[in-house]
């Protein structure tokens, strides 16, 4: 029998969550829902993390484009798919939503504009 | 110098004043001016690139950007008058403002209510006492957040952090992510200042190291920072002989509790609380100045912005019938 404790970065309740493996059959406790649940199996077996970042933009007072990802990312994969992120030089004008990279290094998630940029004086 | 009038004037372009803003117009009032010192509207959020905002509200994870590019939306959408680059000078009792802008000159606006939405300012290193010389390379939590998320510049190699409030934290793992080395988090309380979640998945992600019950107690360099002189401390936080050690760094991070923003507040003369140190306002958002009005950071430093958005629509709520009954609206002083 494994058991390893974990705490929820979720929402702000940060849930202390008991994750028990006896011979593969995984029960999870302490979670106050289903998000917790499937947190904690998720860090046992494949841990995953939001990307969050900026990349350059031209054209506009404003030279840095928050972005995020669409949904989480194999936590092994953050520092990779955010140093091609540095790499891109994107112009303005941006709306927020719009897909600035499809399918970040084969992880089937996309980067999205978390934030409307019109073209301005620079 | 130009003259303007308004029903309702709102000082600050961050999440409280776009919700007020918002709200006052859902409700009918006519004339609505938006006033924000920056050359955009959003406030602090626009240099929160990370995650974790308006969960009660949007039902979704957003980012601090994308939480508040939803409310300026709807600022656009409705017809708010946007005053951008322009500062708020003074603000009397009779609900009249001194504005400055490079655009516009100096403008007297006659408001028939005024919402304070001015935000909170983070506290500095004089503000907690750190002995040592004065060197560049200290800043605060927020100062690092804008030169790193908004402005694109690293301001230093190799960082100490003091303070484990949640922008600490939160810096920990962006500076850490941007490739500057964050040597450890100190903070003297017995127990970290931000959320149980942040220290997991900022510091313990990155096996960044957390010490309890330590402080700052010197800052060495000349012209830059070069290092600091950190200390164990007892119960009464007084640091402990013999446990002191230096730490070599080129950037020291302040996260060391925020105050909200005052000056305007005390220049009306409206009362100040003792508990939240912004304005004393009653279950209305009203201040003790009938017709002006407080919401967001500025009233009381709250954990979520959820929650400085609902007090913004409260006090619009109660600025639009302020204006409509001519009395005040609250019944008690109290948050």
């Amino acid at each position: 029998m494994k058991q390893i404790d974990y705490t929820c970065i979720v929402c702000p309740q940060s849930c202390d969550i008991t994750l028990v493996d006896e011979e593969g059959k995984i029960t999870v406790s302490g979670n106050r829902c289903v998000r917790g649940e499937n947190y904690a199996r998720n860090e046992y077996t494949n841990p995953r993390r939001m990307i969050t970042t900026t990349v350059s933009i031209k054209g506009s007072h404003i030279h840095m484009l928050p972005v995020i990802s669409s949904d989480t990312v194999p936590k092994g994969m953050l520092k990779d798919c955010l140093h091609y992120l540095y790499t891109l030089q994107l112009e303005a004008p941006v709306t927020m939503g719009q897909i600035v990279v499809q399918d970040i290094l084969g992880t089937g998630i996309d980067i999205i504009a978390a934030r409307t940029i019109s073209r301005s004086d620079q | 110098m130009r003259k303007e009038q308004v029903d309702i004037a709102i000082i600050g372009g961050g999440p409280a004043g776009l919700a007020a803003a918002v709200r006052a117009k859902e409700l009918g009032v006519k004339k609505v001016m938006l006033i924000e010192r920056d050359a955009d509207l959003g406030g602090i959020l626009n240099q929160c690139i990370h995650d974790g905002f308006g969960l009660i509200r949007f039902k979704k994870q957003l980012s601090g950007c994308e939480y508040a590019q939803r409310f300026v939306d709807m600022v656009h959408q409705n017809d708010i008058q946007v005053m951008l680059g322009a500062m708020v000078l003074e603000l009397h009792p009779d609900k009249t403002l001194l504005v400055t802008s490079e655009k516009e000159g100096l403008t007297q606006v006659d408001a028939g209510a005024v919402i304070l939405a001015m935000g909170c300012r983070e506290r500095t290193r004089s503000q907690v006492g750190i002995m040592g010389s004065r060197p560049a390379g200290v800043l605060t939590a927020g100062a690092v957040q804008k030169y790193i998320n908004v402005e694109g510049f690293l301001p230093g190699k190799r960082a100490v952090i003091l303070g484990s409030g949640d922008i600490g934290l939160i810096m920990a793992r962006r500076m850490t992510l941007e490739g500057i080395k964050v040597e450890g988090v100190y903070e003297v309380m017995p127990s970290p200042g931000g959320l149980r979640r942040n220290v997991v998945q900022c510091l313990e992600d990155y096996g960044i190291p957390l010490h309890l019950s330590t402080t700052v107690t010197a800052i060495h360099g000349k012209e830059r920072i070069t290092g600091v002189t950190v200390a164990q401390v007892d119960a009464q936080r007084k640091p402990i002989k013999r446990t002191e050690r230096q730490i070599a760094c080129d950037l020291l991070v302040l996260s060391v509790g925020l105050i909200p923003e005052n000056e305007l507040s005390r220049g009306a003369g409206i009362m100040l609380s003792s508990i939240t140190r912004g304005p004393l306002v009653d279950d209305g958002m009203m201040t003790s100045v009938p017709g002006i009005f407080a919401a967001g950071n500025v009233a009381a430093v709250f954990d979520l912005v959820d929650y400085v958005s609902a007090t913004g629509e409260r006090a619009a709520a109660s600025a639009a019938a302020y204006l409509k009954k001519g009395a005040p609206v609250g019944s008690s002083y109290a948050i």
